[in-house]
């Protein structure tokens, strides 16, 4: 196994008092960073290929040289932090916040020098209280150390509302709307928060930027899967593994590794049915692809994204037809409601998953399934839509058979045997007048 | 002036002078102090930030941790997405609306505890997690159920 990066020095315990985070060399590389150009910074960055740990692996170097210098533009430049980790199944943000604060603000102060910003919000979401609280402590003391150079930091709470993790849903939200998307171009790197240039950047994306200038961009492009999926991850591996954890590995490990080596494999004796890769928002994986990479082109290859490095393994006697209704009831409730095929195919998705899985559904409901995903994918202004309709199409086209076996039973065949067995969503607790569309 | 509005202005400094970015700030606050956030908390809200209570309104509706109408003094929210669900969550679930005796969404009858299933809480590698009070507890089981309500009656 490969060293750490994102969580060097906090693999047993956090590492969250700034004293202790320098005696480990934290807020080095700031110094370093500081003594450089901007555009070295950046350039740094590019060589190392960092991409984007939030799901869209864009290159973080390049988005950071999109970003005009300021003598350039009449507005301020801001860096923007996305915190706002809602995606199922991802909770290696929350990790690293709460383990490691202090290379998170390290990050986000580099990563201002790089592009020349004196404003930084980190947007972390609602419920992440106690993160919160680590992150502000950590901040407060990095003031007092006397670390900021004129730059200001903001930690703004978010309030509940998973699209506020979508870049542009969390620029409408930082400025005090309601987070719904906007339509692209322009990019956030020209017009983004209060109209004005804006990197935005996830939360291990930043993370990693200290530890790619300490180890240098040359070796740190050739750990894991290069050219691409270069560095390590900190994936997350949770449903039923004997072993969950946040473990941070190189890329280019195969999905078995992780699932069988690193967590031990399925619990009870039984056997893998499929597993939740990326994040709730992708095509399930079947068990014959276990022995892909986890690098995003190996998994691409084979129709699969890494997502936010989600690896949820889901068991044989999960009801695959449940587990799709239950995908399908989180996009409905976290549809910000902007564009129709999102907003009503969400809803539509879940009638006909309710009708599936009763066994009251018909061979043609299948396919009007398939055929709802694909008036989604591709025709919203954001991905909210496409990530309900690529789990679903996938598990309908995968699990065909387990679709056709409740129709046949007249109901579901696994029954109280499912976990996710008349598992409660959300989306029903909110009283909502009955709309037949 | 209130309290509130002196806190609200507090807020205000961290954001550009003509920005909205107040909001969600400010109703955490105004809901901190009163509970939840009802009309004339959602006034005061708007002449602090020199909006319209409607705009506050809007923007409260969007989002899932401000409640529009009154919640008990406690909070029990726990997460029903799929992790927590592959290995306990739907029995948490039930375990508490049994020793509550609510449905998702109520509040117990003195006012004391209100019982919500929520999205992904992002704590799936120790499931089921239920947030209480906004606190994480993780690795929660059925059997914890009994204890966590007593802690929270203060029996």
């Amino acid at each position: 196994m490969s060293e750490t990066l994102v969580l060097a020095g906090a693999e047993l315990s956090p590492l969250r008092d700034i004293a202790a985070y320098r005696e480990a060399g934290g807020y080095k590389q700031l110094e370093r960073a500081r003594a450089m150009t901007p555009q070295a910074v950046t350039e740094e960055l590019i060589e190392s290929n960092l991409r984007g740990r939030g799901g869209a692996f864009f290159p973080m170097g390049r988005k950071a040289s999109f970003i005009p210098s300021p003598d350039k533009v009449a507005k301020p430049i801001y860096l923007t932090v996305n915190a706002d980790e809602s995606e199922p199944g991802t909770f290696k943000d929350r990790e690293i916040m709460l383990r490691v604060p202090h290379r998170l603000i390290e990050g986000c102060l580099i990563a201002a020098h790089a592009i020349q910003s004196k404003h930084v919000y980190i947007y972390i979401r609602g419920e992440y209280l106690a993160e919160y609280e680590v992150l502000e402590a950590a901040r407060k003391q990095a003031v007092e150390a006397g670390l900021m150079d004129g730059v200001q930091i903001v930690i703004h709470r978010g309030a509940g509302a998973y699209i506020c993790g979508e870049e542009t849903g969390l620029l409408e939200s930082l400025e005090g709307k309601r987070g719904q998307p906007r339509s692209k171009p322009p990019f956030p790197a020209i017009s983004g928060l209060y109209a004005s240039p804006t990197l935005i950047n996830n939360v291990e994306t930043i993370t990693t930027v200290p530890k790619i200038l300490e180890v240098g961009p040359e070796e740190y492009s050739k750990i894991g899967a290069p050219p691409d999926s270069t560095g390590t991850r900190v994936f997350c591996l949770s449903g039923n593994v004997k072993r969950p954890g946040a473990y941070e590995l190189p890329h280019g490990i195969t999905v078995r590794h992780l699932v069988e080596e690193i967590g031990g494999g399925v619990p009870d004796g039984r056997t893998l049915k499929a597993v939740m890769m990326g994040g709730s928002s992708f095509p399930v994986m079947t068990p014959n692809d276990l022995d892909t990479p986890l690098d995003a082109n190996s998994l691409s290859t084979k129709g699969y994204f890494i997502g936010s490095g989600v690896v949820t393994v889901i068991d044989d006697r999960t009801c695959i037809v449940q587990f799709a209704l239950r995908v399908a009831q989180f996009y409905q409730h976290e549809s910000c409601g902007k564009c129709t095929p999102c907003r009503v195919g969400t809803r539509w998705l879940t009638q006909l998953l309710t009708a599936a899985e009763a066994g009251t559904a018909t061979e043609q409901d299948f396919d009007l399934t398939l055929d709802v995903c694909d008036r989604i994918i591709g025709k919203c202004l954001c991905v909210l839509g496409d990530s309900a309709a690529m789990p679903v199409a996938s598990c309908v086209t995968k699990f065909r058979d387990e679709f056709r076996a409740h129709l046949e039973h007249g109901g579901c065949p696994f029954g109280a045997d499912s976990s996710l067995n008349n598992l409660f969503a959300p989306v029903d607790q909110h009283a909502h007048s009955e709309v037949h569309v | 002036m209130t309290q509130l509005y002196e806190e609200i202005q507090e807020v205000r400094k961290l954001y550009p002078p003509n920005a909205r970015s107040a909001v969600l700030p400010a109703l955490r606050l105004a809901q901190e102090r009163y509970g939840w956030l009802s009309r004339e908390a959602l006034e005061e809200v708007a002449d602090a930030l020199e909006l319209t209570p409607a705009y506050c309104l809007s923007v409260a509706s969007f989002y899932d941790m401000f409640h529009l109408e009154p919640v008990g003094k406690h909070l029990v929210e726990v997460c029903t997405n799929v992790c927590c669900g592959l290995v306990n969550a739907q029995a948490v679930f039930e375990a508490f609306q049994a020793e509550l005796g609510i449905g998702p969404g109520e509040t117990t009858e003195d006012g004391e505890i209100t019982l919500r299933a929520v999205e992904c809480l992002g704590a799936c590698s120790t499931p089921t997690a239920v947030a209480v009070d906004r606190r994480y507890r993780q690795s929660v089981t059925p059997d914890d159920v009994v204890k966590i309500v007593a802690e929270l009656r203060g029996v």
